[in-house]
């Protein structure tokens, strides 16, 4: 019978677990011993072939790290990280010098990229896509396993562009001037406790660097995943758009179900010059740890943009559906005259996640603008704050901000938190913020399952309607897969 | 067809429907009225299975299936649809994509092929225009900002992509002109057919004009005190419900 048959499906749909990424890859691996010293920061740097100026900033960026504590401002409680450990280093054993092409790469690792649909063929990917509708749409990929990137695709056509889309530990080798010049001015060394811990030991990511007056010919896109045991991912991106340039680039990433916490503290600078554009997309996925709250990622990040140029722009658009605890600011300091800033954000918690997420904007240049979009759903037991800062400068006459910031609520064990910060010293600047608390209405779930939706479904359906003002920011392919995590991620939260 | 008997029903543990009996049988339109209060909406949230109300006494199958054993969705596919009295609104969700969604779901439960989006716009605006409504009312967000009476035509629309065998249309008929209500009248009329029965509860005569039914029941306090023929609709809009009440006390 009908009902039969539903019921079945429902219960097979919440029992099949949730997190679908959750799979180990048995690779071959050079991993460093555990625990954090000067010793262990010169092995990253010497197995990177850095050259002594770089390792220089990292012990500067230890010695900054061990002065400092670890932030309790957040809404967020764990048990205390002993950061002496976890490996620092873990990469797959090169064969001979490292893969000259993706022919060279490890089948198991191709193989695993495969299964996570992550394209590394050079190919273009048109998931959910029409491909009469899109000619030629690529995107090229940076994929990051553990501790290194162990491909990047599309590299030549790029470099036909004049763009540079690399590993970063390649670009602090081949474009030292490049590196030097940019690296740190936006998130300093010694900027938070976590920053500087990912300057001291980062080990990959992704370097991007658009020329003046290119418009990069197609997405970029890095992947990372965390595979082996008790390893932390420090990753570090650095995009640099000259001026009139632009460049779409996206991130996702996921890791192995495991009964541990594992950390998870990535920098991101980004440097945006007179009339350059950086969209920057992230679908974070991280193991999110079982339904009682065991195990996950622990994901604190720091990811800022400077919009060094007149009408320059730079814009967040982030998807959080991963990770135990996600601590995370993307943030703009818009220096430049008429620059913008824009954040667009879902972060989704279910079971026991904490997120203490949202933005800075820091209005410096006339005429700034700002705009955030904050959409929180929490689920189960989870806690959800939004946090942002919005700072209007003396010299940010006229400058504006716009703040959205709604938090959904499904069942009534969890919670949804708002902490603003608004601080204007300019009088000509002009600061609005709005925000709404609601729960998903019986009436509304009555409705889609009057019409035959199942609970689950309509669950999806009205989250994904509470999202679309951020969801329509995300590159076509990126939003697909995300209205599909969003679901996911809410699975058996209701009822 | 549709029998209930003995149907009673309470929210928050205060009784709401007495002890309910009514037979639809298949291609027959059954109308359902009496005074604000008496239990008419109850009666159609009961059927197709909200669950603030509580069923305290007797049963109610479609076609020998346990209608108030089964989910809301199950009830759907089953093909029970409720015209709501005051539709929700879902912020964010396009008409066209939650009517094809519901459509969808619907068709799998049948086991028939879901549609693809071009299909789906094809059939939704062929509909969309017998109902005279313009086509951009499918691009919206579900009754977010719609009139009262776009939103009733946009049930109306949902009730003839489903295809529902039993319709319970819920005032469908309050609030809107003259010109909707013929448009709503006919949208009921195009299903009617033997596998095609409805439950038209209304507060007006004027729309059993356009859309005759083959019994009037009124509702009173709970109960069904009196049936009968179209004619009984006429009676009432001349001499209202004080007679009825009378008797009952």
């Amino acid at each position: 019978m009908a009902a039969d048959t539903e019921t079945l499906d429902t219960v097979q749909s919440v029992t099949q677990s949730g997190y679908k990424w959750g799979f180990e890859t048995d690779i071959e691996m050079d991993i460093a011993p555990k625990g954090l010293n000067e010793d262990i920061i010169r092995l990253i740097s010497s197995r990177k072939q850095e050259p002594e100026w770089m390792l220089a900033w990292r012990l500067k960026a230890f010695a900054a790290w061990q002065a400092m504590q670890e932030p309790q401002w957040a809404r967020v409680e764990h048990p205390p990280i002993d950061y002496q450990e976890l490996h620092y280093y873990a990469a797959p054993k090169k064969k001979s010098d490292g893969p000259k092409s993706l022919d060279e790469v490890d089948p198991a690792l191709l193989a695993m990229y495969e299964k996570l649909g992550i394209p590394l063929k050079e190919r273009a990917i048109l998931a959910g896509v029409d491909p009469d509708s899109v000619e030629n749409r690529q995107v090229a990929v940076d994929a990051v396993f553990d501790s290194v990137s162990v491909a990047t695709t599309f590299q030549e056509t790029l470099r036909k562009a004049g763009v540079i889309f690399c590993p970063i530990s390649e670009a602090i080798r081949e474009y030292p001037d490049l590196v030097q010049q940019y690296l740190g001015t936006v998130v300093p060394v010694g900027d938070n406790f976590f920053a500087a811990l990912n300057s001291a030991v980062f080990t990959d990511g992704s370097f991007v660097f658009i020329p003046r007056g290119v418009r990069c010919p197609m997405e970029l896109s890095t992947y990372f995943r965390i595979n082996t045991r008790n390893t932390g991912q420090f990753e570090r991106t650095l995009i640099i758009a000259e001026e009139r340039s632009y460049v779409s680039y996206l991130e996702g990433c996921t890791a192995p179900q495991r009964d541990e916490n594992q950390l998870h503290a990535a920098v991101v600078e980004l440097v945006a010059m007179d009339d350059a554009q950086i969209k920057y997309s992230t679908v974070q996925n991280w193991y999110p740890g079982d339904a009682e709250g065991k195990g996950g990622i622990y994901n604190f990040v720091t990811k800022r943009g400077a919009c060094r140029g007149a009408r320059s722009k730079i814009s967040w658009t982030q998807v959080e559906t991963g990770s135990a605890i996600t601590w995370k600011y993307p943030s703009c300091v818009l220096q430049g005259e008429d620059s913008v800033g824009e954040f667009y954000s879902v972060a989704v918690t279910n079971s026991h996640q904490q997120a203490d997420t949202g933005t800075k904007m820091i209005h410096v240049g006339r005429g700034s603008r700002s705009t955030i979009v904050s959409k929180g759903i929490s689920a189960g037991k989870s806690n959800n704050t939004y946090r942002g800062l919005v700072r209007m400068l003396p010299g940010a006459a006229n400058a504006r901000n716009y703040t959205q910031c709604d938090s959904l609520l499904i069942g009534d064990q969890c919670g949804a938190h708002t902490v603003p910060y608004i601080e204007s010293r300019n009088p000509t600047a002009k600061v609005e913020h709005e925000a709404t608390t609601s729960k998903i209405a019986e009436d509304q779930l009555f409705y889609c399952r009057q019409r035959g939706l199942s609970e689950e479904d309509a669950v999806g359906l009205i989250v994904n309607g509470f999202c679309k003002d951020v969801l329509k920011e995300l590159p076509m392919e990126f939003a697909v897969e995300a209205q599909k995590l969003l679901a996911v991620s809410l699975e058996g939260s209701v009822g | 067809m549709l029998e209930i008997r003995g149907l009673a029903a309470a929210i928050n543990e205060k009784p709401i429907l007495k002890g309910i009996d009514l037979t639809v049988p298949d291609g027959e339109v059954h109308a359902i009225m009496g005074p604000n209060g008496s239990g008419k909406s109850t009666l159609g949230y009961v059927l197709s299975g909200r669950e603030d109300y509580a069923v305290t006494a007797g049963s109610a199958t479609f076609n020998g299936i346990d209608l108030l054993d089964m989910e809301p969705e199950a009830r759907a596919a089953a093909g029970l649809f409720l015209a709501f009295q005051a539709p929700i609104e879902l912020p964010g969700v396009n008409n066209a994509n939650f009517l094809r969604t519901a459509l969808n779901a619907i068709r799998r439960s049948r086991g028939e092929s879901e549609l693809d989006a071009v299909q789906f716009l094809k059939l939704a605006r062929a509909e969309a225009k017998r109902l005279a409504m313009p086509d951009d009312m499918l691009k919206r967000n579900v009754n977010v900002g719609f009139s009262g009476g776009e939103k009733k035509r946009n049930e109306v629309l949902q009730m003839a992509l489903l295809r529902p065998k039993l319709a319970i249309l819920d005032e469908t008929d309050s609030g809107l002109d003259i010109d909707a209500l013929k448009i709503v009248a006919d949208g009921v009329n195009a299903l009617r057919g033997p596998e095609f029965s409805a439950l038209v509860i209304t507060h007006h005569q004027r729309l059993l004009d356009h859309l005759v039914p083959n019994r009037v029941h009124v509702l009173l306090n709970g109960q069904i005190v009196r049936s009968g023929g179209p004619e009984l609709a006429k009676e009432l809009e001349k001499r209202g419900y004080g007679d009825l009440i009378a008797e009952a006390a």
